[in-house]
């Protein structure tokens, strides 16, 4: 027996994914070239402009820096934002998804 | 040793307030409510009663604080009538709907346009549908001992309990109030238990936008959507019947007085004709029925005191034999007629009761309502039945040509 | 690691997968202002955009406390919560409320102006994306004069916009602050501090908003940055009364070259029906803004 929901007013409690996997929403993925990018080239933590302007917080600012596919919804200002302009907006139709 | 004082409803609503030890009390004011928060905020600032007193910027901002307030855990109490009443609905249907046992009372007066400062029951009446509980006191008496009966009620259920009382008639009227002693009341109202949580130790979103179906959340469950959850206060609100019934009975038990729970039959037991009124109105119509009955007329009184959740039980078995119905009240619905007619006849449908139901609307916007004239009243409506009109729409005392 | 870069607290409390359009400048904002005030926090915020970056019943992409209220009563429900926190003796948790340029400019100014002139203990976020941008864009009194919206849609907003900033200093209140999240870490310090202050606390976010501004979400950090470097957004902040200028706004104020608001106006679709003269009148408010700021920072 499915059980009911027990509560008698709306509380939510927090999860990843409320609104689903919104990786499906983009229609450009960002590709970062580790040869451009500064904390991959110093090999050490540095710049890390793409983790501070990221809207959604899921660049992982490590070394490499690596960005969670599963979630990015493919704005694009991680790559305008790149000083070194390391990370290339790749447009869907061009790999083939 | 009983403690009896001479003190207007509004004195009688702002102590059971206070002997409901309430923690947060929001305040604006709107005549004839008004001397209730004032009374409060002369004890909160002498250090008499322990509580949070925000003079708010309008009611639709002192429910609101109701509301967040009670959320946190804290019991909380307030006072309107009229338009801040109808400034609050949205937050009337909010308050409802989170499930909270806010109480507060409805100091009843008129609504514009044009303005009325002066009694009638317009305004709570137009808030029935919103989910409060909603309870009409006779006498001052009454309203002092409905606030602490309220707190009881609505942190049983958590639904929120609206006290409503005639504005000038019991609101500025003195009248012997015997204030029940504040240990016993701690003994009669346990302390406030919210099922809400909002709190860093378990953070969760209260109240967000939820979707017309049902949703499952990160660990599977199945939750509700927006009409099952709204059953369950429905639900709630007719299974609170129960609850006010013992409330009541157990206030009398302990305090030695019975208001009557859901509805109050006066000299009904071989009535040719019965009275249904709410309020300070169906106390007048007693004085009527002693007349009529001198008369020669077998008249008798069911005073409606919980007018939400619709005492539907107690009124089939108060009006099952009765054979002429008489309704004064103080609201229409306009274009249709007087809430309690209207609910009354419902009511009754398919039961058998098949009694003419005649409909007064008396008191708009303050008029004065005449022991005598609600007895004329019922006399033509029993001519009216003889020569028969089942069914009769009159606003008393009314330049109505 | 980019916490000690950049001096924030690392953990995220918005939790990814939410329903925040893809690059939102409130979403950018709301990271920093929960990793400055951290998880001692009730946060009440009325139907807006936020609303449905919370998300819906029944999960939620927000690991802090939040009640939601309704549109006009944000500042009034924060209330509500101050004063139960006090009766409960829990007012150690910092309550913060956060609305639209709606819900603080237009619906909730009646709630937001009682709250802080009763001196309420909270802090009132307004991120202001300059229109009611959850129900797809009409005109608030903060959209800017020039803009299209679809309550304007063909004549443009005919009037200037609302000094809030203006308003909520009439109210005598301990700290005002102006932030943007193109400049993060002067947002996060602000928040930082406001919430060490008692009493109420009022700071307003320039919010960029890609489908309502009309511009590419990849430009929204950009779009930012350019409405401070031209002087139509001004960081600053005013504490006890004291007027200071901020981060890049600081800089601007010292050296002095302000890029003319064109390079602000011409990257977006919401002005493309701009008038000259609207144009004109725009550069004209910047300079006399920053004219009387100038004097308001020499003073303090």
């Amino acid at each position: 027996m499915e059980p009911k929901d027990d509560n008698i007013s709306a509380m939510c409690k927090p999860a990843v994914g409320e609104a689903g996997r919104t990786g499906d929403w983009r229609d450009a993925t960002p590709i970062i070239d580790h040869a451009k990018c500064i904390a991959s080239v110093k090999n050490r933590p540095a710049c890390y402009l793409c983790w501070l302007y990221c809207p959604e917080g899921i660049v992982t600012a490590g070394v490499p820096v690596k960005i969670d596919l599963e979630y990015c919804k493919g704005c694009g200002i991680c790559a305008e934002e790149c000083p070194s302009k390391a990370i290339t907006m790749v447009m869907h139709e061009e790999t083939g998804k | 040793m009983s403690n009896v004082q001479i003190m207007t409803g509004n004195s009688a609503a702002a102590y059971g307030a206070r002997l409901s030890k309430v923690q947060v009390v929001s305040a604006y004011p709107i005549t004839p409510s008004t001397s209730v928060t004032e009374t409060i905020a002369n004890w909160v600032e002498r250090g008499e009663l322990k509580a949070e007193y925000v003079r708010v910027e309008s009611e639709h901002s002192v429910m609101t604080v109701c509301i967040s307030a009670s959320t946190v855990g804290a019991r909380v109490f307030t006072s309107t009538s009229s338009h801040g009443l109808l400034y609050m609905h949205e937050q009337l249907h909010w308050a409802a709907g989170s499930r909270l046992p806010i109480v507060m009372c409805c100091i009843n007066r008129g609504v514009g346009a044009p303005w009325s400062i002066f009694n009638d029951q317009q305004d709570s009446i137009a808030q029935r549908d919103t989910g409060w509980i909603q309870i009409y006191c006779r006498d001052n008496q009454e309203i002092l001992d409905s606030v602490i009966q309220a707190y009881r009620i609505a942190e049983e259920i958590y639904c929120p309990v609206m006290v409503c009382y005639d504005g000038f008639v019991l609101s500025h009227t003195m009248m012997p109030v015997e204030l029940p002693d504040v240990d016993q009341v701690c003994q009669f109202l346990p302390p406030y238990k919210p099922h809400t949580i909002l709190s860093p130790e378990d953070p969760r979103n209260i109240n967000p936008v939820i979707f017309p179906w049902q949703r499952r959340d990160a660990e599977g469950v199945l939750r509700d959507g927006y009409m099952d959850m709204r059953w369950k206060l429905q639900r709630a609100l007719e299974g609170s019947r129960d609850v006010i019934v013992r409330a009541s009975r157990d206030y009398a038990e302990r305090f030695g007085r019975d208001h009557g729970g859901m509805l109050w039959g006066y000299r009904t037991e071989d009535a040719e004709v019965l009275i249904a009124g709410m309020g300070s109105i169906a106390t007048e119509a007693t004085a009527a029925a002693d007349l009529l009955r001198e008369q020669g007329i077998r008249a008798g009184v069911i005073g409606i005191r919980v007018y939400r959740p619709f005492p539907r039980t107690e009124v089939r078995e108060a009006f099952r034999k009765a054979e002429a119905i008489v309704v004064f009240e103080k609201n229409i619905s306009y274009g249709y007629e007087g809430a309690l007619s209207a609910d009354l006849k419902a009511a009754l449908y398919g039961t058998g009761t098949d009694a003419p139901v005649h409909n007064f609307i008396a008191g708009l916007g303050g008029r004065d309502v005449k022991t005598g004239e609600l007895v004329e009243a019922v006399r033509s409506s029993l001519a009216a039945i003889t020569a028969g009109d089942r069914e009769k729409q009159t606003w008393l005392n009314c330049v109505t040509e | 690691m980019p916490d000690k870069l950049f001096k924030v607290h690392k953990k995220e409390h918005i939790l990814p997968g939410n329903r925040a359009c893809s690059g939102c400048g409130l979403s950018l904002a709301y990271r920093y202002i929960l990793k400055a005030l951290g998880e001692n926090t009730i946060l009440t915020l009325p139907a807006s955009c936020l609303t449905v970056l919370h998300g819906l019943y029944p999960v939620t992409s927000v690991g802090i406390a939040c009640l939601n209220c309704t549109f006009a009563s944000t500042a009034a429900s924060a209330s509500g919560i101050v004063a139960g926190l006090s009766a409960m003796n829990r007012s150690d948790i910092t309550v913060v409320a956060i609305a639209g340029d709606g819900g603080t400019f237009d619906i909730g100014i009646q709630a937001l102006s009682g709250a802080a002139e009763r001196g309420t203990d909270f802090i009132f976020v307004c991120y202001d994306n300059e229109g009611y941008m959850n129900t797809g864009t009409q005109r608030s009194s903060a959209t800017p004069a020039g803009a299209l919206t679809t309550t304007t849609p063909v004549l443009t907003k005919q009037q200037n916009k609302k000094d809030m900033m203006k308003i909520m200093e009439g109210h005598d209140i301990p700290y005002l602050a102006t932030c943007s999240p193109s400049f993060p870490i002067d947002l996060y310090d602000k928040f930082v501090k406001a919430k060490r202050i008692k009493g109420t606390r009022y700071i307003q976010i320039a919010t960029p908003c890609p489908p309502g501004w009309v511009f590419p979400p990849r430009d929204t950090v950009k779009i930012g940055r350019l409405a401070v470097e031209t002087g139509i957004v001004v960081l600053y902040e005013i504490e006890n009364g004291k007027f200071r200028f901020t981060g890049r706004s600081k800089t601007l104020a010292e050296k002095g070259t302000r890029a003319p608001v064109i390079q602000f106006v011409e990257r977006q679709g919401r002005f493309k029906k701009m008038s000259m003269e609207q144009l004109g009148q725009l550069q004209k408010w910047v300079n006399n803004k920053w004219a009387e700021y100038f004097r308001r920072a020499e003073a303090s």
